[in-house]
């Protein structure tokens, strides 16, 4: 599904990806874990084409492909999914308009029919019970005056919408209660599949108490430092980040260990 | 009282343009067509002209003109513009351009004049209400109009103003009694027509609503083909005590066309007036609003949003002027600006001596879509009581990447992400357009010119806007 190899990037000439290598085979949900500043973020917004990252060397591949040819619009389409730590408030534009745009927008560009109002309707309102977000919500602009909660929820709708094959979580789990994290593994958990694989980017063990990942990486000082099944997150929780990010810790063969 | 200062127009001595306009005014009203006048209307006509004559047309050395250059609109001779419905020789006839009859009153004026086959005013008037041309209502009510036509005589803020005063021979009155309340909209379209004569024309409107009386106005200004035409309105409004006025304006006319218009009202105490703008049209497009909240608890609600392009000139001077206590004001004007467009806004707030309690806020925001896209914003305060509460704010800003990403990241491409957000940010203007047919209007308008209507329940707005006229013309018969 995924293969990074080696990538480095950088913002504002300040490289914060020193050769990162990751790979998520098809139907396995990984957890990238890591101290703040360890370019946890970075790599959610390398992988979904955000503008002012560069990529200075190293590639992506999504099925075989490489992803970082393509527009941010073209991984959408082609099943990539960001869920974004910091929603975007966008004011003036409903969040069902927004739903529906994006739906249909990536429909056209697979050479689907759009979705009609109605089945659209009956679409939206069966997965925002599964995320249980109140359908007056849906009439307000997007994430506009929504608390922490509400965007995330938010977030896990859309993904929910548009049923990506590779969805990237980036601290979708920061700030939520025990309810709302519960909602998120749920909604994570039903879109486990064979063909779809996920991404989840986070700083505490918390989420992956309720959605247990196939394998745990530690990322730190811009690199995967060690990778592990899911009891390594437990180990992080207990010991932390500290000394994880020492360039002289040497990382785990993660590409050779599964690589196809 | 003088707090506002009102800027005297830059003399100049006369040109070509104006040299004798008021003898060739008054010449006009021996003309035939030209309808019998009190003599207090020869005498305003007369005194209007003879201050135009004095003054001259505002240049940018005026200051309320300082980014609105008008030579090219004063180069269409100022005379007779075609008679009535000037369809001859035009592609398009007036009727395709006012399009199916909304409900409620509509009057038509073309070039100037009432149109009386294309209008009607309708038959669920309540009793006393009335809805009629000016041209008649000048006759009939002789003096009744007079202070009017006294409003600003001799204290004119620039000649365009005095020429309406000068040269308005039609347009459309609306006397609502106290306490009478028109329910459905009633609709003015004004429909410039050069048809290859390109000609001034000053229409006007009188809205005079007696105490608790209310009604729903709605102004649309369209040019046809043959232009450049030039439209100098006005509308007066006299708000009684507890009177309520909803206005909407949609100015629509052609990119060749020059729209000058003003709004000025008088509210007294505890009356309410909304007017908002929609603006699309013109070469240039001048949207004047002269508020004075006269009376202790007044309630003033004015949004504006103008989509500039390219060749367009849009200027929006708002003054609201808090003359007594405890009233409220409230402008949001927004600006979309495209291309080599050019907006403007100058808002102008004044809190007069002893009235205390003032509660104001202005906001101008202006979104600019290309690097040659050009905005001038100067929201000014002038406060001279105490107790008020007032706040005033001005941003012009580019599209925000990060939501510009945020879409793009669910699949929607760069540009249709451009588009919806410049909707977005236009939309809170277009909902205050209510929920009826004045609000699929400037859906309409919007549009046409580019901008994608939102739709809360995420229907895509080209098919709903389509269904609905549809759906219009079928069932509603004119």
């Amino acid at each position: 599904m995924l293969v990074v190899d080696d990538l480095h990037a950088s913002i504002g000439g300040t490289e914060v990806l020193h050769g990162l290598t990751l790979e998520v085979p098809d139907g396995e949900v990984h957890a990238v874990m890591g101290p703040n500043g360890s370019g946890k973020s970075t790599l959610a917004y390398v992988l979904a084409g955000r503008d002012p990252y560069q990529v200075t060397a190293g590639r992506v591949l999504y099925d075989g492909a490489d992803l970082l040819a393509m527009t941010p619009e073209e991984r959408a389409a082609a099943g990539v999914f960001l869920g974004f730590q910091h929603p975007v408030e966008i004011p003036g534009v409903p969040t069902m308009y927004f739903l529906r745009t994006a739906l249909n927008a990536q429909r056209r560009s697979r050479g689907e029919e759009e979705l009609g109002p109605v089945e659209f309707l009956a679409l939206v309102d069966a997965k925002r019970r599964l995320v249980d977000m109140d359908r007056t919500l849906l009439d307000r602009a997007v994430n506009d005056g929504f608390s922490g909660g509400e965007r995330k929820r938010n977030e896990i709708l859309q993904m929910l919408m548009l049923e990506p094959r590779l969805a990237v979580l980036d601290e979708t789990d920061s700030g939520l209660d025990i309810d709302a994290l519960r909602v998120i593994a749920a909604g994570v958990s039903s879109l486990r599949a064979p063909n779809r694989s996920a991404v989840l980017i986070t700083h505490h063990q918390r989420l992956l108490e309720h959605l247990i990942p196939d394998r745990v990486h530690v990322l730190a000082g811009g690199r995967i430092v060690r990778s592990g099944g899911a009891d390594l997150a437990a180990e992080l929780e207990a010991h932390g980040y500290a000394g994880l990010d020492d360039p002289g810790v040497e990382a785990f063969p993660v590409s050779t260990a599964t690589a196809r | 009282m003088n707090a506002v200062t009102r800027p005297a127009t830059a003399r100049r001595p006369p040109s070509g343009t104006d040299s004798g306009l008021a003898a060739q005014i008054l010449d006009r009203a021996s003309e035939p067509g030209w309808p019998p006048e009190p003599g207090w209307l020869r005498a305003a006509r007369r005194r209007a002209a003879a201050w135009v004559e004095d003054h001259g047309f505002p240049t940018t050395k005026h200051e309320d003109w300082r980014y609105t250059k008008i030579d090219a609109a004063l180069a269409v001779p100022m005379g007779t513009p075609p008679e009535g419905a000037a369809d001859g020789g035009a592609s398009v006839s007036v009727g395709d351009l006012v399009g199916p009859h909304l409900s409620g009153a509509r009057i038509v004026v073309v070039n100037g004049r009432v149109v009386p086959e294309l209008s009607s005013t309708g038959d669920r008037l309540p009793p006393g209400a009335r809805v009629e041309a000016l041209a008649g209502a000048l006759q009939r009510l002789d003096g009744r109009l007079e202070p009017s036509w006294l409003w600003r005589a001799g204290d004119y803020p620039h000649a365009l103003r005095a020429m309406n005063d000068a040269a308005a021979v039609d347009g459309v009155l609306i006397d609502l009694p106290p306490g009478t309340v028109v329910e459905d909209p009633i609709e003015v379209v004004f429909v410039a027509m050069p048809a290859g004569q390109p000609s001034w024309s000053h229409p006007r409107v009188i809205v005079v609503a007696g105490a608790g009386a209310g009604a729903t106005l709605g102004e649309t200004y369209l040019s046809g083909p043959g232009g450049p035409a030039v439209t100098n309105a006005l509308t007066q409004v006299h708000l009684g005590a507890g009177a309520q006025l909803a206005h909407h304006v949609l100015q629509g006319e052609r990119t060749d066309s020059f729209h000058f218009s003003s709004l000025e009202a008088r509210l007294a105490e505890g009356s309410r007036l909304s007017s908002r703008l929609l603006a699309t049209g013109g070469r240039i497009g001048r949207h004047e609003v002269d508020v004075v909240l006269a009376g202790k608890g007044a309630d003033v609600d004015l949004d504006g949003l103008f989509l500039t392009g390219t060749g367009q000139h849009h200027d929006n001077p708002v003054l609201v002027d808090h003359a007594a206590p405890g009233c409220t004001s409230r402008q949001l004007y927004k600006g979309v600006i495209s291309g080599d467009g050019h907006g403007v806004f100058n808002g102008h707030l004044v809190v007069r001596p002893g009235a205390d309690g003032t509660d104001a806020a202005q906001v101008n925001k202006n979104l600019l879509l290309s690097e040659r896209a050009e905005v001038d914003t100067r929201p000014r305060l002038e406060i001279n009581a105490d107790d008020v509460a007032c706040t005033h704010g001005a941003a012009v800003g580019q599209l925000d990447p990060d939501a510009l990403f945020y879409l793009r990241s669910r699949g929607v491409s760069e540009r249709e992400a451009r588009a919806v957000l410049v909707s977005g940010f236009a939309h809170e203007i277009l909902e205050r357009f209510g929920s009826g047919p004045i609000r699929r209007r400037a859906e309409e308008l919007a549009t046409a010119a580019g901008l994608i209507v939102l739709d809360e329940d995420g229907r895509s707005s080209g098919a709903v806007t389509a269904a609905t006229t549809r759906a219009r013309r079928g069932g509603r018969p004119q």
